[in-house]
């Protein structure tokens, strides 16, 4: 339980400090907000006024505690380039496709490197594990962006599976978005299964000629009992840890595979945000994604804690 | 007998092949840069024209030359500042430990478990778009990676004998970490330099794809690609040539990285 309270707390402290990082960072950049869209041109009292309207007249303490007063209600502010809506309206329509996104790219890399992980583990430095090696090899070196053009024009315009381009939002149609979303997650999933696969490999091999090992084939176990019960076990330990910072990465909004499917998600907006320097919805990602980051990485610590008491007293 | 290290050799045959060309194309390249030519629009790859030519009637190969410089300039200078300060961080808190090694760890760790991507463009946001400010943020990026490693290496190395003895010699804290124990890092530092060029390469390229990186009309592969997208139907060939290019490059880097790693330890 102190162990619990302690990450929270560290948890909270984090994202307090990044928040208010963030939002000095983007008060200090010459040319704000009102100058930004009213343009150069614009009389002074005009700016003043939009500055009024906005709170930038004031002090920055006293906004910065105002924004956070706001934002622990979910309340980010007005966007500066959508005078319609606000910022946690323009998140909560682009978050969920991400967060679908994401978790069918979760369940792909689980369900394709666990199993290959396996394989090459077991056939060490024989043919298939070269095969897996080479090809993960190769599989890391593509970037996402050309891996997803080249999706698109295998199984978009040759094969004619679906269509680039024709995104549906899961507000209007849940299943169409959801079929849309196969090939971008496969886009997604592949580089990552390559790393998952190489990290589950080496982590296997490396507990194979351990002490414990022995000694559980010395009780009788056979070849399966021992890998399932012991081995297994015990690689999938440093393994959480990087399917967390990969779990992390994808729900974080992949920006690129977004940009290339046309998918209007937490990563097209940051960059469309970025791009149109609308500071209080880019504020507001970046705390999304600090978010996402680090409860992740709480919840690992939490798990850690469960399956290997050491770390408690470390 | 020893095995032969394929991943060094081809990873190095790839990355000298491609850095010769870069070098020659950024004096001479078979076709101009930048000329457009409404006669030569989107010609499938030919003899003339290795790699085709693009929508304005540019030959691909030639940008792709140039434009490849580009991004090995990104690369070596974000490498640079992240090594040459992760040296030095990594040096100081791994050598003097205490309060500051504590808090610049914490800070790395924080750091190291964000995207990479997404803070280069959250720095990126803050700083304004283009290739310096690319270069900049990268770098910062690529700090703590390079600070840990070295970190741990001079941990290891300040208790043996050969730091003792020249402690006992009277040389200075600084003249021990830079001239006795850096230089037995260099296996180590080499193959997490090959990585980072790997992860600059893909961060420059992934920046200019998205349009925050290098600005026109400057060729870059990443923004190249961005281009070539609008194209895949009728010049398929400007994204697959470009495309294959950016992934040797980064292969070269990665195979060698992963050959490096045999001789750690």
């Amino acid at each position: 339980m102190r162990y619990f309270l302690k990450k929270l707390s560290s948890l909270i402290i984090t994202l307090l400090v990044i928040s208010l990082l963030s939002f000095a960072a983007f008060s200090v950049i010459p040319g704000d907000a009102a100058l930004a869209k009213l343009g150069t041109d614009a009389t002074p009292e005009a700016v003043e006024q939009l500055r009024e309207k906005y709170g930038l007249d004031k002090p920055l303490p006293e906004r910065y505690l105002k924004w956070l007063a706001g934002a622990v209600q979910g309340d980010f502010g007005a966007s500066y380039r959508y005078s319609t809506k606000t910022v946690s309206e323009l998140i909560a329509s682009r978050l969920p496709v991400t967060v679908i996104m994401a978790v069918m790219s979760f369940i792909i890399i689980i369900g394709v490197s666990i199993p290959l992980g396996i394989i090459a583990a077991k056939y060490s430095h024989k043919p298939p594990d070269t095969v897996i090696n080479v090809g993960s090899q190769v599989t890391m070196a593509i970037p996402s962006f050309f891996l997803g053009i080249i999706i698109t024009y295998i199984f978009g315009i040759i094969l004619n599976l679906f269509k680039a381009g024709d995104y549906i939002s899961p507000q209007k149609d849940f299943w169409a978005c959801v079929r849309y979303l196969i090939f971008p997650s496969i886009a997604v999933a592949l580089p990552k299964i390559a790393m998952v696969v190489k990290y589950l490999r080496n982590s296997l091999l490396a507990e194979v000629n351990k002490d414990y090992v022995r000694t559980a084939y010395s009780k009788g176990n056979t070849k399966d009992q021992v890998f399932k019960k012991h081995i297994f076990r015990n690689a999938l330990i440093p393994v959480i840890t990087f399917v967390a910072m990969v779990a992390a990465e994808i729900l974080a909004g992949s920006l690129v595979i977004e940009q290339v499917f046309g998918i209007k998600g937490m990563g097209n907006l940051l960059v469309t945000s970025i791009s149109s320097r609308d500071y209080p919805v880019v504020q507001a990602a970046v705390i999304y994604i600090t978010s996402v980051v680090v409860i992740i990485n709480f919840a690992v610590d939490i798990l850690y804690q469960l399956a290997d008491p050491r770390v408690r007293y470390s | 007998m020893k095995k032969r290290n394929y991943y060094l050799i081809i990873g190095i045959i790839i990355t000298v092949v491609i850095l010769v060309f870069t070098i020659i194309g950024q004096f001479w390249t078979p076709y101009s840069v930048t000329a457009t030519s409404s006669s030569l629009k989107s010609l499938a790859p030919s003899a003339q024209h290795l790699f085709g030519t693009d929508n304005l009637g540019r030959d691909i190969f030639s940008r792709v030359m140039n434009g490849c410089g580009t991004t090995f300039f990104v690369a070596v200078c974000t490498v640079a500042i992240g090594c040459a300060v992760g040296i030095v961080i990594g040096a100081l808190t791994g050598f003097y430990g205490g309060m500051l090694d504590e808090v610049v760890m914490r800070i790395n760790d924080i750091v190291l478990s964000f995207p990479s991507v997404l803070l280069a463009l959250i720095f990126i946001s803050f700083l304004g778009k283009g290739t310096y400010n690319v270069i900049l943020a990268l770098g910062v990026l690529f700090i703590p990676s390079f600070a840990r490693i070295v970190r741990s290496e001079v941990i290891r190395y300040k208790s043996q004998e050969f730091v003792k003895s020249a402690q006992v010699m009277g040389a200075s804290n600084l003249r021990i970490i830079f001239v006795h124990i850096i230089p037995n890092t260099k296996v180590s530092l080499l193959t997490s330099v090959a990585i980072g060029f790997n992860n600059a390469v893909l961060a420059e390229a992934s920046m200019s794809y998205l349009g925050l990186g290098v600005q026109p009309p400057v060729p870059s592969l990443g923004r190249m690609l961005a281009e070539a997208q609008g194209y895949i139907v009728s010049a398929p060939w400007y994204a697959i040539t470009t495309g294959i290019v950016i992934v040797l490059i980064i292969l070269g880097f990665s195979l060698i990285s992963e050959g490096l790693r045999v001789y750690q330890d």
